[in-house]
């Protein structure tokens, strides 16, 4: 009985001194990420989470005199895993606000969690123009679908003078479809045909039918909307089977996984980014690439999909601290006031949901991605 | 669709169906000699291509050594699973061995996220299986000329083992009855661990086979393949060993086929199988050549 009350007693001073020191520090202001950091496209979540690690080095993750703390949830590229995530986030850690996913899919249910709840979202690399569409809550950092694919078949047609394009696409991702129909509308338009216009699903590893169909047809150029991994094993076997016309891809690719897998088949490979560090101008951005190279080696391509969250990162901190509070719809309503904004990629200014921003052109070279142009809005 | 196409698709429909049919053969075997659908089986294949990946990559090892070696390492990955995790439900219902399956095919994809990470892994091809040879008009990479050679000639092999040895023999006995075959002083224990060192060499073999096609792995890429392999093994007769060889081939034929017939339903290629083995499933459960079963897992 003695030991029981000793326990008890001890126990309460315990308590009652955690509770002391805890009131002591100012509460943390929590921001959830829900990022990919398994599945499909893991390698967007990993570098996000790189990206804004690195950002916080940079910019101290302060406001409001609180300490601002990450939670980090993976969503495993996986759309209903995503939407719980989101719903964690807001009921139990009671988040500001939450960065990420990296996919327009994912967002798609995700944003419908975080509307609801009345939470802001901001996805890094989610282009896929229904994300944002009619929703208070939803953002994101980039660029949006239809104006990178426009910049895309227009550069195919008069820069490339390809006349016919072969697209496929992968069908289990809103991305990947909405991209090969925005080619193909913009290319249709200006007077180019689509000879051929095939499928794929996440996670296929053959794709020599649908390519044999495609070299059949004889396009002047494929145009290969899919995430990196599956572009890769697909543009592998284009060469395997001997075609030989340009391939054009769109953001998703731009990962090391895609050049390590294609090898030699990608060499030439072009695509539509968001960035890419050597038009990196700011102070931020170069504060940005030298800490990324301190960190991965001095070889190492600086991820745009890093880049992009580590803007993220800079928009939810200072809309908490242009908003005063850290409240999820005072912060929702400062981030689509965010004008001008300096961060990692240049400036952003965000207007219904959608960031405006330039579309980068890249071409592989020599196992690199090199910077080609870039085309402003 | 011209002639060319047509070959060239047909190339393409054998080249993946031996693939298939080289993932169905460990697939059911051991299902014919234990009555226990190895849904790890999959995995297995997943940590032969990794075993090989490291060797290569890592420890700088010529290709065709890491090659045996990580075949030899995976068998005896699957001797060690079937002593922790299948050994003490041995005498339990045939569903506790089931479901203990599933639980290790998970344990591996995660121990996989967990260890080399989620991220793909470009896998080097050796000049031999990346060249690409052009008969007539079809362009057929070596990996492609050299997987149907070697599954034939494993399921040769294989059928050899099983029929004209000692441990064979002792394999079809306990295929028959496991009670009875210890009885007669057979160790059974140490008979089906060998039929998981097989079983697993062969998963280790198609691994590795698998990533020379397609360069790249992730703890996950055994998933869809092994499916479709398992389709394949009952569509073969699951239990037979030319019926996986059989049936890997036909549902490798079907699948490029469908493509190159219906280019717009190219997305729900793996919806045309999976159809196909609920259609076999409901009309012929004991497949093309399979012999009739008084009881299914």
């Amino acid at each position: 009985m003695r030991r029981l009350l000793l326990s008890v007693v001890l126990a309460f001073v315990l308590i009652s001194l955690g509770v002391a020191v805890y009131s002591a520090a100012p509460e943390p202001i929590i921001i959830g990420c829900n990022l990919e950091m398994t599945g499909q496209v893991a390698a967007y979540g990993q570098a996000a989470w790189e990206g804004i690690n690195i950002a916080m080095q940079i910019v101290k993750p302060e406001a409001l005199g609180r300490p601002v703390e990450f939670r980090l949830l993976d969503n495993k590229s996986d759309k209903i895993d995503t939407a719980n995530a989101s719903s964690r986030l807001i009921e139990k850690d009671n988040v500001s606000a939450i960065i990420g996913p990296m996919i327009s899919g994912s967002m798609l249910s995700a944003g419908e969690v975080c509307e609801k709840k009345e939470v802001p979202i901001i996805g890094p690399t989610t282009t896929n123009p229904l994300t944002t569409q009619g929703k208070k809550y939803v953002f994101r950092a980039c660029f949006i679908d239809p104006f990178q694919a426009t910049i895309a078949a227009t550069y195919c047609y008069r820069d490339l003078n390809a006349k016919t394009a072969a697209i496929l696409s992968d069908i289990s991702n809103d991305y990947c479809v909405a991209l090969g129909n925005f080619f193909k509308q913009e290319f249709e338009r200006l007077g180019g045909e689509i000879v051929s216009l095939t499928y794929c699903k996440a996670g296929d590893q053959d794709y020599s039918a649908q390519l044999t169909g495609i070299k059949n047809k004889n396009p002047d150029i494929i145009y290969i909307p899919n995430y990196y991994t599956e572009a890769a094993l697909a543009v592998v076997q284009a060469r395997d089977l001997g075609l030989k016309q340009p391939v054009f891809g769109a953001d998703g690719i731009a990962t090391e996984e895609f050049l390590a897998i294609g090898g030699k088949a990608v060499e030439g490979v072009m695509h539509t980014t968001f960035w890419h560090e050597k038009a990196a101008q700011s102070e931020l951005s170069k504060k940005y690439v030298e800490l990324y190279r301190q960190k991965y080696g001095a070889d190492d391509e600086v991820n745009v999909f890093g880049a992009l969250a580590a803007d993220c990162y800079l928009i939810v901190l200072d809309a908490i601290k242009r908003a005063g509070s850290a409240d999820p719809k005072a912060v929702a309503l400062a981030i689509e006031d965010t004008k001008d904004l300096q961060v990692i990629t240049g400036s952003v200014t965000i207007e219904n949901g959608d960031a405006i921003k330039p579309v980068v052109f890249r071409e592989v070279k020599n196992g690199k991605w090199d910077y080609k142009t870039m085309v402003n809005p | 669709m011209s002639l060319e196409t047509f070959i060239q698709q047909l190339t393409n429909g054998v080249s993946l169906g031996s693939l298939y049919a080289l993932i169905a053969i460990g697939y059911t075997m051991v299902y014919g000699i234990l009555r226990l659908i190895n849904f790890a089986h999959s995995d297995i294949f997943m940590v032969g291509a990794y075993f090989a990946f490291y060797l290569i990559a890592v420890f700088r090892l010529p290709w065709l050594l890491s090659a045996i070696l990580a075949v030899a390492l995976t068998a005896c990955v699957g001797m060690t699973i079937d002593r922790v995790a299948y050994r003490p439900v041995r005498n339990a219902p045939r569903i506790s061995a089931l479901i203990t399956a599933v639980g290790v095919s998970f344990f591996l994809e995660n121990l996989g996220l967990v260890t080399v990470g989620a991220r793909p892994k470009p896998f080097q091809r050796p000049e031999l299986m990346a060249k690409v040879v052009r008969i007539g008009p079809a362009a057929i990479s070596g990996v492609s000329i050299w997987v149907p050679i070697l599954s034939i000639g494993l399921v040769i092999i294989l059928l050899y083992v099983i029929y004209r040895t000692k441990l064979g023999m002792a394999m079809r006995s306990v295929a028959t009855d496991i009670d009875t075959t210890r009885l007669m002083g057979v160790n059974v224990d140490t008979v089906i661990s060998y039929t998981f060192a097989i079983g697993s060499a062969l998963a280790a073999a198609g691994g590795i086979m698998w990533a020379c096609k397609y360069p790249q792995i992730n703890p996950l890429m055994g998933i869809y393949p092994g499916w479709k392999a398992f389709t394949a093994a009952v569509v073969g007769g699951i239990g037979n060993i030319t019926g996986a060889m059989i049936g890997g081939f036909l549902i490798g034929l079907i699948e490029i086929m469908a493509v190159a017939m219906f280019p717009s339903l190219s997305g729900y290629r793996d919806g045309i199988i999976f159809g196909l083995l609920l259609v076999f499933l409901l009309v012929r459960p004991t497949g093309i050549l399979g012999e009739t079963l008084k009881e299914k897992v």
